[in-house]
């Protein structure tokens, strides 16, 4: 068994605002990652970030994870990689399975799940062929192995994954044949979806894909015009010849965790789907049990890293690292900046959806 | 719809179609453990966090319920696929 003040379940973004915010207050911290290396999917995004200078705005995804782990390693942060959480029991016990073959006890005073998202399938006839994946996994091939997963792709969604991905494939020496979307409008942010169509990549807005085609792995890729109601129009079929297929359509957060804690779930579509409850220093309806990051609703890293200081300071006070007084201070200027980032077109919908979390956070505490 | 379409697999790791999908509904299934339990569909290695939100909608699109009814299940550990060897191999015992 090993005992810890706060065990954090995911080395993102997220997870490791809330290690750092944790440790900072003197409280002894334990970080557990799946993976063999941490950093979630900051380390992917090589693009710079938007935002004010407060956050980290011209800044790239994998500087912004660089700092984040030498500040950690700073404060002595006990890391395990390879640590897969399979469950969380009562009196706050984490089952921790290490290396796929060892299973550990820890025994934590607050636990922070910080379990990020999955990416969501889109299911049409040829799916299943090689060749097709999810948007994420062509940007882990391409900016973490190296490897170009085709040579002529097709993206399904407008989002600032698939613009984003499409645009790094490009640089990456991949040709992108199309991008198609199934909203009468584009989804990505201006910036980065501009600068896919000066490329020269074609957007199909109402349009989705119908079928992959090939007989060991994809060869070619038809997609079909939706009318207002998502139908098919009839004979506006185009084929594509295509070697890939990239699908981004979404990110669900990884609830299990949370679930298995026992922690109230909400239904919100808008972040995501069913997202467990929580009150303004992201702890849910479980005592001592927080959320941070893509677990809490879907948004981006920048809020992932505030929502994961605001679970950091919250777990180190229901420890009793900070008071109420010294809680309540440090969390509002984390709000401040949240509320900064959940401003505008883009971040007023979020605000509105994460507020109903709030509120059914509040009563279920 | 065509057979090819129904013949369209839903749960990769289970191999079940959309066609065994839509019998199961007809024959009563109503939420994501009710298709699961008729069709294996979710049961795989990935545990269903590839089709879940698809079978969701397929349920909530066929029987007009919203999918918030629907896409409700049973979370038990462990919730990552894991060597049965692991349980074999505890570093540390509970005390007391």
């Amino acid at each position: 068994m090993t005992a810890v003040d706060i065990a954090v379940v995911g080395a993102g973004p997220a997870g490791l605002s809330a290690a750092i915010e944790g440790a900072r207050s003197g409280a002894s911290v334990l970080l557990l990652d799946e993976n063999d290396k941490p950093g979630g999917q900051l380390f992917k995004q090589i693009h710079k970030f938007f935002g004010s200078r407060e956050h980290r705005a011209g800044t790239r995804g994998i500087d912004i994870g660089t700092q984040l782990l030498s500040e950690a390693r700073e404060l002595s942060i006990d890391i395990w990689l390879n640590a897969e959480v399979c469950g969380v029991y009562d009196n706050n016990e984490l089952a921790v399975v290490v290396n796929h073959s060892t299973s550990k006890t820890v025994r934590a005073g607050a636990i922070v799940l910080a379990t990020g998202a999955t990416e969501n399938a889109v299911s049409f006839p040829g799916w299943t062929l090689p060749g097709v994946m999810s948007a994420g996994a062509a940007q882990t091939m391409v900016n973490i192995h190296r490897v170009l997963p085709g040579h002529r792709v097709l993206m399904i969604g407008s989002g600032n994954v698939g613009v984003i991905v499409s645009y790094q494939l490009l640089q990456a020496g991949a040709d992108v044949a199309a991008i198609v979307e199934a909203a009468p409008s584009l989804g990505g942010y201006g910036v980065h979806t501009a600068k896919v169509r000066r490329a020269g990549v074609p957007f199909y807005t109402s349009h989705t894909v119908l079928k992959a085609e090939g007989a060991d792995r994809v060869e070619s890729a038809v997609i079909v015009e939706l009318d207002k109601d998502w139908n098919h129009v009839p004979e506006t079929e185009k084929t594509l010849a295509v070697d890939t297929i990239c699908i981004a359509a979404g990110l669900t957060p990884l609830v299990e965790l949370g679930r298995s804690a026992g922690c109230h779930v909400v239904f919100e579509p808008t972040l995501g789907g069913w997202i467990p409850a929580h009150d303004s220093y992201m702890e849910t309806s479980v005592p001592a049990v927080f959320v941070a990051g893509d677990i809490a609703g879907v948004e981006e890293a920048s809020t992932a890293m505030e929502e994961g200081r605001l679970a950091g300071i919250g777990a180190a006070a229901v420890l009793g690292y900070y008071g109420a007084d010294e809680r309540n201070a440090l969390s509002q200027v984390v709000w401040n900046r949240l509320d900064a980032l959940r401003s505008g077109p883009y971040g007023r919908k979020r605000r509105e959806a994460k507020e109903v979390l709030l509120r059914a956070g509040e009563n279920a505490t | 719809m065509t057979s090819r379409e129904r013949e369209r697999l839903v749960c990769r790791c289970e191999e079940v179609s959309l066609g065994e999908i839509e019998n199961a509904i007809d024959a009563g299934a109503a939420t994501l453990n009710e298709v699961k339990r008729r069709t294996r569909a979710g049961m795989g290695l990935c545990q269903s966090r590839t089709c879940s939100r698809l079978i969701a909608r397929i349920v909530a699109e066929r029987t007009g319920r919203g999918i918030e009814e629907v896409d409700t299940v049973t979370v038990r550990p462990p919730v990552r696929p894991i060597a049965l060897k692991v349980f074999e191999n505890r570093s540390d015992e509970h005390e007391g």
